[in-house]
This record gives structure tokens, C-alpha cells and sequence, in this order.
């Protein structure tokens, strides 16, 4: 069925002087849609035409809808030669697919030419009409919501969370093709840019289908990469968390049969608060379509094993640090088997979310990880995907097995990325192997009681840090102790993941960004030698940057790594290795120890004192680092811990890489964990040189932290400010005398000269926070190395963090003993319809739309939940929940108190700070950042994925001001398109943003530049909490009176 | 190991106000991170050199890139390129056309053509502006000129409207626009000791009674040529000033008009026998005035001859600035009771204005 898109061209502003002689331009717009295109009028002699075109309609499949962009070009006519094009539009109309977002897209649009950057602005309207398709066999999938954030966004909650879904297209590059030769550098750049947007529209559509398939409505954690293979094509792959989601704000989503779009779905009973922590409910509510059976995804897939051509030089390192515990024995094993048996039935149990829904992480094993070298000009047919699929499956049953082996059954954290130079390919996969609750997974039919019974034993803040795997048959060699929580389990001594940190993890202090960086020479080769010495390298490479992070880690006083992505970067004559995650203490973990010096020839004097002078230094440099990070782990006495710990002093050997052959490659062990002490042994300069790298990574300025997370631990208070930025800088290597400990200082100047940049731009907002660090390298020519860097810049409430961390351990102290307090936290957040998996939760606000809610009383909607599957025991908990259900009502004050406990955030701060109003202004502001929230704010509306690819080309480089005027404005001009896009979809912010690629290539010689660039995000409407309060306290007073109170108490 | 490229880019575009003052002062980079390093913000910071150098880089990028709008500012406020507070807006736009008094000076009253813009290398040698500033402000004052002076209305409207500019900046380029368009000569060595500001002040008083716009009325026919309203001077008040002649040239009239201000500040006036003594050359000179503006060289020469006329015996008789104040007020006012005189609206009109300019510039 067909649906009926209209367009409307209003105005122009700000156009170009097109013809020099009037100084004016004869402005007109052609509106195209595939096939169709339709014009408006010449409007004569203006710069700021007004041409009001009738609505141009076009009829065309929801298919072509999803897959093609709508293309506005506006052109000065020219009465004796071609028209000129002025620039382009591409919008794209997805979001205008699905009900819950954006119903119309108007505002001024930026014209864009790949030569010439912005040239004045358009005015368009744009809507669809839609008419419901339910064939079976359709190829199009609207209604499928699409998402960037790598956590259940804030205004939903999730009913299951369905697991992988992956796609890939293949195209022929533009700039490839015979008739590039023949072309206008504009003309290839645009052929690109419809090229690329077409597949991302196609791509998305894939993996929306595959999502109705899996009966979702929703793609989460959503991330599209495109790869410039060169000769052998172009492709756009991407990977997802199918989910079925459903709205949590509305009231229709309280009522269990409307609002989602498939009809399955609906039958699905309204289920309950999932947060394990507070309560005991199991997954309970039997879901009444569970009757199909989940397909397995081969179909999903497209699978071929004809990977003839692949090296199969695939290094396989599982890293992993962990840890065994020998109780929760049965249970352990019992929910193992469910969640295996859930599991296992799909390819790919894996989860690109980095945060997750209360209680849905059990355990985590550690960072799995698998790279893959591949050579492109061995593709036997580059333009059909089979062989890339192939190799992605190679390095999916990679990272299984690697899951596996760490006695885990699902991967989280997922991400996929490359590094191409020339006909070499490196492929990665990463995550972080852990068992989860099987309760959010479609199939999971685990008996509520036996749930409840292992969740009692999980104490809070802890139960994901204890191991997943056996203790007597470890995967790797690993320290472990009883836990220094609840004393009950085994934890390892490190833990590494890829995820953001729980959001119910005690945390000890606050946390940083730890950085590993290597760079590494390679000989120039070509093909299959040159594949084979990259991978040679690579395993070294992984372990030298793990060496590198356990040290600065340790380094930190710190024992656990979050968001952990290492990235391996391939150029012509060397290798890069960046790895950056957060530093933080956990509480459950042991206290790190320290990092001891050997020296090899210990007789000799003055080397001794040299030794001792280090270590010293190094000493000091712990002590300062945990007086900086605020680590005061409360003192333990050997008894209250009746651990077999070995020794007081912890002991264990690093051996150094060098001393391993490359033939036993494979079998690296990465876990330092076997021996006792950290000793770094000083036996060569490569050594020596490696403890001073230790110690010149200079720690930020008072005032400034940093994490490469979402949410900085130990700091809650945020404050409204932000700013997100993106730094490029490229440095050229002198060509002469490259050695690697040359080439490792380059890279760490480059790094820590970025982030001293990075601080003194920003000094005028401290106190504050970098967050979401991103750090991205590449090697686009010989001597060159390129990082980006995107993050966010927040400001925080200096007086109030430390109050709140106070708050924060008393907080965790209160929640390993059993009190009482904690069950009356519970109804509270069932009567608000389970706390969607926010960091932050601003429970106030659920509060508010529950007892806001088109009347009905917040009690008896909580007592219409079925609880019909529950044990015995949990009808007591009924009570108690009508019960506080009318605490609630009747606004006593306890719930207020209960309410600030479950929001992190001081609220309180916020009310009295929003930005300054920017009401005068024109241009409305749209904020964007990485993160999936907005401090201070709550997002109301998702709009809709933004996805956008931009080609710049300059052949007037030194007019332009040199590369960095060029890549300044380009970047510039990508962040208004990007904004603007959302301000016409409704939106006044994006969160969630992410620069994928930034690939920026010049020819000084030529004065020739050209940049491309990859961004995406989801645009949303958000309210501040302080106008939020506004409205709720006039809504509730028109809405029913005893939610009044309720709504009262919290202001 | 040389930064080839080095750029930070924020959604919201970061101003440093120091920085931009010395992008306004037309310092080099290298310049400009010498001076920052000697305001000791390294001490404050822990800062490098080389992050003190790329930070200023990188606002100096910024600042070029927002240049183009900063001359349009209207398009400032449109643009989607930078996302900037509106606050921070009008900063920039208010700091781009602040002007040095010193340059300002320099070019009072001087045609805004190429010619002036040659010999900026010796204004900026002159005055220590860098030749770069120089320019800006002088591209200023040509950018305001030209836009506003094919427009009606006030010409302080105008601009404020075109450059979104203080009241009090868009005030002081109303007077640049109205010297430059007279061409009142404010660079001889007799001037020099005056400021913008009293030349300002005189332009003010000049546009609000002088020119077309003062008389309030407007043009009959829009099509027809009128002179703008506020920028030039109303071409029939100047030919009626001749008829003011007669104050002199009728001799009953002048001993007259002498006696009647004589009586009225005898014993008030500190330098009353001076002032008696002076009294035909001072009224000689100011009437004369007033009849030769009919040419447009005299109109030039304006404010020099009001300095040689009258001024400068004042200052050399030590005359106070009270006394002055009341011999002004008395001659003006003593014109009222001259019977045989017709003309006294325009001697109001004249006298009025340049009374308000004579006490203004009356100063050392």
C-alpha cells in the first residue's frame, strides 16, 4: 500500500549572488522524490525568495519511503545556459513513519553544495500520509522505531528485549566507477552522498523487518558504519537490539492493548516493575503468545561459507578478568541453564546496550574480543555481501565461544568496527561476556520463585562483579577473593568491560579516563605478506595495551574498567593501538596493589637507587591518585572477610611480551592473575621507558574529571551547562629515524596534548566533566595520525557532590543490610510502571504521570496488574503495595524521601538553574550530546533517528584557510544541518550523538581537501525540570484531586 | 613533529572576550600568544605555550569565519552556522564596531573613499593601531556610510536597525556617517585638542535642528531627490542664514544688539570689559559664520572657523566657561529685542545649535 508524501517549498534565505551583473539570483527548486520530480517557479532577482509552492505530492510504496530521501535542489535559472545549482537537501522522512514521533518536518534547512559548504537556508514543509499495510509479505517496515541510544530510552520501558539484529548492504563506490573520470568532482561527491543515504534507507528498512519478524517494534543501541572498501565497494552495515518497547509516558501505555503496532504484541499483559533490587517479583506474568517459537535466525542472516579467500589470520584473545565463587551453587546453575536454553536458540546472543534495565545483568565475565584480518581485493564478487557476511559470522562465533569459555551465554556491550588501508581490512568485535536475566527475554519461562530466591542471594551493588564461570575450571588464570560486599561470592581481582557501569554499582570515589596508547611500525607490504605480518602483530598489540591499562589502572588505585574500547588502526607502515575506558573502584572488588619494580641486575648500586627512585615516584603517584579520586575504601579486617586470601600482600608477575614467540600467539594469557604481586620488571629500555609513560599521563586540572561513560561515578549533581565539541588534530611524523618508542611518544604527546587543549578551552566551565570521551584514530596517509574526539561538557554542583557522595556510600551501606526501607521503596516504583533503565531516573516524574493519569488513582492501577503467577508469599507484597499506593496519595512524606533516594541526582539543584533563556533569539537552540540524557532535563519525545552523511571537497584549500579552515567550517556546517534537521522535526535537542567517521584526506600540492563525514543521534524534545514542575503542578489540579497531592509532595 | 591540522569545534560556539579583543586589536597569533602568555594565564591555568597557541588559533578561526556575518549583523542573528547565546551575539557585534578614539580622530569628517583607506598605514603608524584594526574600523564606518545613506528616517534608527548596535555606539556612528558626509574638517592642528566625543555631541545637535529630517516634515514626492533627511544639511536653512547677515552689517543694529547684551551682564561677567571690547569681532565672526555656509568649502571649514572666530579670543582673554555660557545665552537672547530684525525663528535655529556646540568645544 501506498503512502502520499506532500511537500511544500515556502521560502529561501540568505542565497548566494548567483548572477554577478544584478548582484541577485534567480532562485527556483526542484522537489525530487525517486523518480518524480517537480518544480516551483523562478522567483527573479532575490536573495531571499519567497516562492510558496502548492503542496507537491507524490505516491510511492512505503517501501521506496523508507529506503529513498527526499532531494530539494535549489538552482538559479539561467535563460541562456545550464542553470547553476545553488545546493541541496536530502531529508530524510523516516521519522515521519512511525505514530510516536515527528507528524510533520518545517523549518529552514541549510543548503548544501559539497564544493562551496552552506549557501543559504530553505523553508519546507513535509508530511505523510500513511495508509496501514497488514500484508505479511511486505518488504517495508515502518513502525519500527529506531534508536541510537545504547540504553531503553527514557520514555519507554521495555517488554522484551528480542537481542541482535544485523544487516549489511553492498553497493559499487560512485568514486570508483568508469564515469567518475568523466564527471564534476560535485557531481561524484552527490552521486555518493544519494548512494550512501539510499543504503542506509534500505539497510534500515533490513533490519526493521527482521525486527517485526522477531515480533519487536523497536531497534535499540542502534549503529550504522559505512566502510570505503575502495575498488571492492562500498558498504553500509549495522548492527541493533531488537526490543519491543513500550511508551511509558502515555496513558495508553498503561493499558495493555494499544499503542504498539503488532498485533501480537498487544496481547501481552501490562508487565510489572523488573527491578530485582527492591523486589521479588519474577518474570511472572505468563505471556500468553508464546506460543511461536523463535526462529533461528539463519534466516535472519544471510549466511555462505564460501570465505575461500579469507586468511583465517584471526587472532583470538579473550580478555578476560575474572573470578570464581562456589556457592549459589544450584541456582547459579539453574538459571544458567534457562537463560542458556533462552539463549541459545539464537545465533548471536548478543546486545549492543551498554546500560541495561534493573536486574537484567547477572553476572559479567569480562571483555570478549576478536580481530580478523581480511584482504578485499580477494572478494570473489565484491558487489554481493555473502563474503563479508561470512566474515562477520566468523568473528560473531568468535566472540561466542570466547563468551563461552568465560561461562557466559550472551555478550553485552556489543560493537562492531574496521580499519581499512588500502586492500587490508582489520574487523573487530568486542563486548563484554555476561549472564544475564532471562526474565526480559522472550522465552524466558523461569519459575518466579526460584528467581526470587537467587535474587535474594544476590545482594545489591555487587552480584554482577561475581564470576559466571566455575572456579575450579577458570578459563584463564585469575585471582579471586570472596567479595568485599556481601562476602558471600567470588569476585575477580580486575574486572574489564565494555558497558557503561551499573547504575546499582557501589562505587568507591569517583572515576577517570584511562588511556592506552601504542603504536607499533610495520614493514610496507603488499597483500597476503602484508595481512600476515599485521597479524603477527596484532596479539602483541593486544597485550600491550592490556598491560598498559592494568598499569594505569593500578596506577589509579583503582580495580575495575568501564566502557572499554580498544581500537587497532591499520596504515601503511605501522599500527596504532588506542584503548580508553573508565577507571573506578568498585567497592565488591579487592583493593589493587600496588606496582612493584624489579631490576634485573640487582647487585649493581647505583641502578638499586635509580629502582628505588621510581618506585618512589610511583608510590607517591598511587597515593596522590587516590587522594585525587577520593578512594578511601573502608578498612576490612582479614576476619570480616574469612577469605582464603593467600597472603596479605598480593604478588604477581608480569612477563613482558618479548620474552613470548609468536608461535604461541594464541594462547596469550592477558589475566596477569596467576601470581601474586604486580611486578614491573625493568630488564631493557622498552621497559624503562614504559614506567615513564606510566607517569606522564598528567591528571586533569582541578575542576575537570573525565570518563569515557555516560555518567561519571561518584558525581550526581548535575547542572544544566553543557557543550559537546568535536577536536580533530593531525600530526605528521618526521619520516626520519621512525622507532616505535618514537613513534609511542608521538602518539602520547598527541593524546595528552589534546586533552590539556581540551581542558583549557573549557576552564570556564569548571566545576565539570568530560563524559562520553570518544577518541578515534586513524593513519590517512603515511606519516600521518589523526584523532577525533567527541564528548560532552557538563558542569556540576561542586558543593553538592560532595554531599551526595556521602549520601552515596551511606546509601549502599543501607542497601547491603536488609531494612525495611527498602521495601517501601517498591511500590513506589510500581505504581510509576517500572523505572525505565535511566541513570538518572527522575522519579518524581513517574510519579506525576502515573497519578496524572487520565484519572485513574495511582492504587488501583497498581492493583490491576496481574498477579495471578506470582508465589504465595507475594500476595503479602500486594498488600503492601495497596498500602503505600495510598501513602502515596495522601502525599506522606516518607515517599518524598523515598522518592529523592531513587534519583541520584540532587533534584532539587536543578530547579533553580536553567540556562539563561534564549527567547530572543531566531534561531531556536538544539543542544546535542552524546549521552542518552539531558542533565536537568526530562525527555518528553523520541522524533527519530538522525543519520546523516556529508562530503565536503575544497579545490581552493589555502583560500579556504589550510586544512584546519577547511575541516573547522565542515564540521561546523555538519552541526548546524544537524540541528536544524531536529529543530524541523520538533526537536530542541540530540542525544545519543555520535560522529562515526570523519575520514579527512588532502593534497597540499593541488590546495585540494576533501572530508567525509558520518554522523547519527536521536532527536528529541525535552522539558526542563524546572518548567516541568510548571506544568505539573497546574496539571494535576485540573486532572483528579487525589492525585494533587501526590503531584505536591515532590515540589 | 609539526600539528597539521588542529581544530575544536563546540555545538555551542566558545567566545573567549580576551582573545577576541586581541583578534579586534589586529594582533598576528604568535603576537597575541605573546601577550597572553605576559597576562600570566599559564600561572592560572598550568597551561602550555603550545595549548595557549592552538586555543588561539582556533578563536582566530572562529573569528574569521564569523567576520563575513559580523558585517551584515542581522545575518548573525539567522545564520545556522554557529550556535551562539544572544547575549554573546551582541557582544561580538557591539565589541566589532567599537572604534579607538584615536582612529576615529583621524578620520572624522574625511571622505570614506579608497584615497583615505591608503593612507591608513600612517594613521596606524601615527596613533600605534595596527594596520589590520585600522582597516576594520575604517571598513566599519564605510559599511555603516553606505548602507544608511540612501535611507530615510533617523539616521540613528537606521543604524540600529541595520547593525543592531547600542544606542550609544549606534549615536557615535550617526556622527562618523554625518562628518563623513559633510566633510567637516576636524584635522587641523587648531582642532586637535577637541575629542570624537565633542564632535559627536556637535553632529547630534547638528542633525536634530540642521538637517531636512529636523524641520519634521516629509518628503512630498517619494520619488522625487530629496537630500536624505538626516545626513545632509537643510540646503534652505543655509541660504536663509545670509539673511542673518544684516546683524553685522547694519552698524545701528550691531551697536544695538552690543548694548543690550551689555547692559544685561554688566557685573555679572568676570571678563566684562574684554567681552566689550570683543564683542563686534566675536558677533562679526559668528554671523559670518553663519553666511558663508551657503558654500560648501565654508560648511567644511566649519568647526575651524568657529575656533578662529570665536574660541580661540575667548581662551586667550582667559575667558571662564561660565562666563562664556552667559555672554551666549544674553546674545543669543538679546536678538529677540531687536526690533528691526525679522528673522528671529532662524536665528533660534542657528543660534541654538551652535550655542550647544560653542560651550561644548569651549575647553583646553
Amino acid at each position: 500500500m501506498p503512502g502520499k508524501l506532500k511537500v511544500k517549498i515556502v521560502a529561501g534565505r540568505h542565497l548566494p549572488v548567483m548572477d554577478r551583473a544584478s548582484d541577485l539570483t534567480d532562485a527556483f527548486v526542484e522537489v525530487k522524490f525517486g523518480n518524480t520530480t517537480f518544480k516551483t517557479d523562478v522567483y527573479h532577482k532575490s536573495l531571499n525568495p519567497q516562492w510558496n509552492s502548492e503542496w507537491f505530492k507524490f505516491e510511492v510504496d512505503d517501501e521506496d519511503l523508507q529506503d529513498e530521501p527526499l532531494q530539494i535542489t535549489v538552482l538559479d535559472h539561467d535563460t541562456y545556459s545550464a542553470n547553476d545549482a545553488i545546493g541541496k537537501v536530502y531529508i530524510d522522512i523516516d521519522p515521519l513513519l512511525y505514530s510516536e514521533a515527528a507528524t510533520v518536518i518545517s523549518g529552514w534547512f541549510p543548503i548544501y553544495d559539497t564544493i562551496h559548504g552552506i549557501r543559504g537556508e530553505i523553508n519546507v514543509v513535509v508530511k505523510v500520509d500513511l495508509f496501514n499495510d497488514l500484508n505479511r509479505f511486505r518488504q517495508s517496515s515502518c513502525g519500527v522505531k529506531f534508536f541510537c541510544t545504547t540504553s531503553i530510552p527514557k520514555c519507554y520501558k521495555a517488554v522484551i528485549i528480542h537481542g541482535f539484529v544485523e544487516e549489511l548492504v553492498v553497493n559499487e563506490d560512485p568514486e570508483y566507477q568508469w564515469i567518475d573520470r568523466i564527471r564534476t568532482p560535485r557531481a561524484s561527491n552527490e552521486a555518493r552522498q544519494r548512494l550512501i543515504s539510499l543504503m542506509s534507507g534500505e539497510l534500515q528498512r533490513k533490519i526493521g523487518l527482521k525486527v517485526l519478524e522477531m515480533r519487536g517494534n523497536a531497534v535499540v543501541g542502534y549503529l550504522q558504519c559505512f566502510d570505503l572498501e575502495g575498488e571492492s565497494g562500498l558498504v553500509v552495515r549495522a548492527i541493533g537490539t531488537a526490543c519491543t518497547l513500550d511508551k511509558l509516558s502515555s496513558p495508553a501505555a498503561f493499558l495493555p492493548a494499544c499503542n504498539s503496532p503488532s498485533k501480537e504484541i498487544k496481547e501481552i499483559p501490562f508487565n510489572e516493575d523488573p527491578n530485582p533490587n527492591t523486589h521479588s517479583s519474577g518474570p511472572s506474568t505468563p505471556l500468553k503468545n508464546q506460543t511461536y517459537s523463535f526462529s533461528p535466525s539463519k534466516s535472519y542472516s544471510r549466511q555462505s561459507s564460501s570465505s575461500d579467500t579469507d586468511l583465517s589470520l584471526t587472532p583470538k584473545t579473550g580478555m578476560g578478568s575474572g573470578s570464581a565463587g562456589k556457592e549459589g551453587g544450584p541456582f547459579k546453575a539453574l538459571l544458567r541453564q534457562q537463560t542458556q536454553s533462552a539463549l541459545e536458540q539464537r545465533e548471536f546472543p548478543f546486545f549492543t546496550l551498554t546500560a541495561f534495565p534493573p536486574g537484567f545483568l547477572v553476572h559479567v565475565g569480562g571483555v570478549v574480543s576478536a580481530r580478523s584480518v581480511k584482504l578485499l581485493d580477494r572478494i570473489h564478487n565484491p558487489d554481493e555481501p555473502e563474503t563479508r557476511d561470512a566474515w562477520w559470522a566468523e568473528i560473531r562465533q568468535e566472540i561466542k565461544s570466547h563468551a563461552k569459555a568465560l561461562g557466559c551465554h550472551a555478550v553485552v556491550g556489543y560493537s562492531e568496527s574496521t580499519s581499512i588501508c588500502e586492500e587490508v581490512c582489520i574487523l573487530s568485535a568486542s563486548g563484554t561476556a555476561a549472564v544475564l536475566n532471562p526474565r526480559f527475554l522472550q522465552d524466558g519461562t523461569v519459575e518466579g520463585c526460584l528467581e526470587q530466591r537467587l535474587e535474594e542471594n544476590l545482594p545489591a551493588g555487587c552480584g554482577f562483579c561475581h564470576i559466571p564461570y566455575d572456579e575450579l575450571n577458570m578459563p584463564f588464570p585469575a585471582h579471586l577473593t570472596y567479595c568485599y560486599n556481601c562476602r558471600k561470592q567470588k569476585v575477580p581481582d580486575v574486572l574489564f568491560t565494555t558497558i557503561d557501569l551499573p547504575m546499582d554499582a557501589t562505587v568507591i570515589g569517583k572515576g577517570c579516563l584511562i588511556q592506552a596508547r601504542l603504536c607499533r611500525l610495520k614493514k610496507k607490504a603488499q597483500a597476503e605478506a602484508n595481512a600476515t605480518a599485521i597479524s603477527n602483530l596484532l596479539p602483541f598489540m593486544e597485550y600491550e595495551v592490556h598491560t598498559q591499562l592494568m598499569n594505569k589502572l593500578k596506577l589509579k588505585g583503582m580495580n575495575a574498567l568501564f566502557g572499554l574500547r580498544i581500537q587497532i588502526s591499520v596504515g601503511e607502515n605501522m599500527l596504532m593501538g588506542l584503548a580508553s575506558a573508565t577507571g573506578v573502584y568498585l567497592a565488591a572488588l579487592p583493593t589493587p596493589g600496588g606496582i612493584q619494580i624489579a631490576g634485573k641486575t640487582p647487585n649493581d648500586g647505583s641502578y638499586e637507587q635509580h629502582i628505588s627512585h621510581m618506585q618512589k615516584k610511583i608510590n607517591d603517584t598511587i597515593a596522590k591518585n587516590k587522594e585525587l579520586y577520593e578512594i578511601n575504601p573502608p578498612e576490612i579486617s582479614e576476619e570480616i572477610i574469612g577469605s582464603p586470601i593467600p597472603e596479605p600482600r598480593q604478588r604477581s608477575r608480569l612477563l613482558r611480551s618479548q620474552s613470548e614467540s609468536s608461535d604461541e600467539v594464541t594462547e596469550l594469557d592477558l589475566s596477569h592473575g596467576k601470581k601474586d604481586a604486580f611486578v614491573l620488571e625493568i630488564d631493557d629500555t622498552d621497559a624503562m621507558e614504559d614506567v615513564h609513560s606510566l607517569l606522564t599521563d598528567v591528571p586533569p586540572p582541578s575542576g575537570f574529571y573525565s570518563c569515557n561513560t555516560e555518567i561519571m561515578p561518584g558525581i550526581n549533581n548535575w547542572t544544566s551547562e553543557i557543550q559537546m565539541f568535536t577536536s580533530v588534530r593531525v600530526i605528521r611524523l618526521s619520516s626520519l629515524n621512525l622507532t616505535n618508542q618514537a613513534l609511542n611518544k608521538n602518539f602520547n604527546d598527541l593524546c595528552e596534548n589534546l586533552l590539556k587543549s581540551l581542558y583549557f578551552k573549557l576552564r570556564s566551565m569548571i566545576p565539570c566533566c568530560l563524559c562520553h570521551v570518544n577518541f578515534t584514530v586513524s593513519l590517512p596517509e603515511d606519516e600521518l595520525i589523526q584523532v577525533t574526539v567527541t564528548a560532552v561538557a557538563i558542569t556540576f554542583d561542586k558543593n553538592q557532590a560532595l554531599q551526595t557522595t556521602k549520601t552515596h556510600v551511606e546509601k549502599s551501606l543501607q542497601r547491603a543490610s536488609t531494612d525495611n526501607e527498602e521495601l517501601l521503596q517498591f511500590p513506589l516504583e510500581l505504581c510509576s510502571d517500572s523505572l525505565p533503565p535511566h541513570p538518572f531516573p527522575p522519579a518524581k516524574e513517574h510519579l506525576e504521570s502515573a497519578s496524572s493519569n487520565s484519572g485513574i488513582p495511582a492504587a488501583q492501577r497498581a492493583t490491576s496488574v496481574d498477579y495471578s503467577s506470582f508465589a504465595d508469599r507475594c500476595s503479602s507484597w500486594i498488600e503492601l503495595i495497596k498500602l503505600k499506593a495510598q501513602t502515596i496519595r495522601r502525599g506522606s512524606i516518607k515517599t518524598t524521601v523515598t522518592v529523592e533516594k531513587a534519583s541520584p541526582m540532587g533534584e532539587g539543584n536543578f530547579r533553580n538553574r536553567s540556562t539563561p533563556s534564549c527567547a530572543n533569539s531566531t534561531v531556536g537552540v538544539v543542544k546535542m550530546t552524546p549521552l542518552s540524557f539531558i542533565p536537568g532535563a526530562k525527555i518528553t519525545k523520541y522524533l527519530g533517528i538522525i543519520n546523516m552523511f556529508f562530503i565536503r571537497e575544497t579545490t581552493s584549500l589555502r583560500e579556504e584557510g589550510g586544512v584546519s579552515g577547511f575541516l573547522h567550517a565542515f564540521i561546523a556546517e555538519v552541526f548546524a544541518m544537524v540541528r536544524a534537521h531536529v529543530a524541523a522535526l520538533g526537536g530542541n535537542a540530540v542525544v545519543s550523538y555520535i560522529m562515526k567517521q570523519c575520514v579527512f584526506m588532502e593534497n597540499p600540492n593541488k590546495n585540494q581537501a576533501q572530508c567525509l563525514i558520518n554522523v547519527s543521534g536521536d532527536a528529541v524534545v525535552f522539558v526542563r525540570e524546572s518548567e516541568l514542575e510548571v506544568i505539573s503542578t497546574q496539571q494535576p489540579a485540573a486532572n483528579c484531586q487525589p492525585a494533587c497531592t501526590g503531584g505536591e509532595v515532590t515540589t | 613533529m609539526a600539528s597539521e591540522l588542529d581544530i575544536f569545534v563546540g555545538n555551542t560556539t566558545l567566545i573567549d572576550e580576551d582573545v577576541y579583543r586581541l583578534w579586534l586589536d589586529g594582533y598576528s597569533v604568535s603576537d597575541a600568544v605573546a601577550l597572553r602568555v605576559r597576562s600570566g594565564i599559564l600561572e592560572q591555568t598550568g597551561a602550555t605555550a603550545a595549548v595557549l597557541q592552538s586555543d588561539t588559533m582556533d578563536h582566530y578561526r572562529t573569528f574569521q569565519m564569523l567576520e563575513r556575518l559580523l558585517h551584515a549583523p542581522p545575518k548573525l542573528l539567522h545564520q545556522l552556522i554557529f550556535q551562539i547565546p544572544p547575549s554573546r551575539q551582541a557582544l561580538l557585534i557591539e565589541r566589532y564596531y567599537t572604534f579607538d578614539e584615536a582612529f576615529v580622530r583621524e578620520v572624522l569628517g574625511k571622505k570614506l573613499s579608497k584615497g583615505t583607506k591608503k593612507d591608513l598605514d600612517d594613521i596606524s603608524t601615527k596613533t600605534g593601531i595596527t594596520l589590520k584594526s585600522c582597516r576594520r574600523q575604517f571598513d566599519n564606518f564605510k559599511r555603516v556610510f553606505k548602507v544608511v545613506e540612501e535611507m530615510r528616517g533617523s539616521l540613528v534608527d537606521n543604524i540600529q536597525q541595520h547593525f543592531l548596535l547600542s544606542d550609544r555606539l549606534a549615536r557615535d556612528y550617526a556622527a562618523i556617517v554625518f562628518f563623513a558626509n559633510n566633510r567637516f574638517e576636524t584635522g587641523k592642528k587648531k582642532l586637535q585638542y577637541l575629542s570624537f566625543g565633542d564632535f559627536a555631541f556637535c553632529a547630534e545637535l547638528m542633525i536634530q535642528n540642521w538637517t531636512l529630517g529636523a524641520v519634521g516634515e516629509a518628503p512630498t514626492e517619494p520619488d522625487s531627490q530629496v537630500d536624505d533627511m538626516d545626513m545632509d544639511l537643510d540646503k534652505e536653512f543655509l541660504q536663509d542664514l545670509k539673511e542673518l547677515k544684516v546683524l553685522v552689517a547694519d552698524k545701528d543694529l550691531l551697536d544695538l544688539h552690543k548694548s543690550l547684551v551689555c547692559t544685561a551682564l554688566r557685573g555679572k561677567l568676570g571678563v566684562f570689559s574684554e567681552m566689550e571690547a570683543n564683542f563686534k569681532n566675536l558677533s562679526r565672526g559668528l554671523v559670518n559664520v553663519a553666511a558663508k555656509l551657503t558654500h560648501n568649502k565654508d560648511v567644511r571649514d566649519l568647526f575651524v572657523d568657529l575656533v578662529e572666530k570665536f574660541l580661540e579670543p575667548c581662551r586667550s582673554d582667559h575667558w571662564p566657561l561660565s562666563d562664556v555660557r552667559l555672554f551666549l545665552n544674553q546674545y543669543s537672547a538679546s536678538v529677540h529685542s531687536l526690533d528691526g530684525f525679522r528673522y528671529q525663528a532662524l536665528w533660534d535655529r542657528y543660534m541654538g545649535t551652535l550655542r550647544g556646540c560653542l560651550l561644548r568645544l569651549y575647553h583646553d
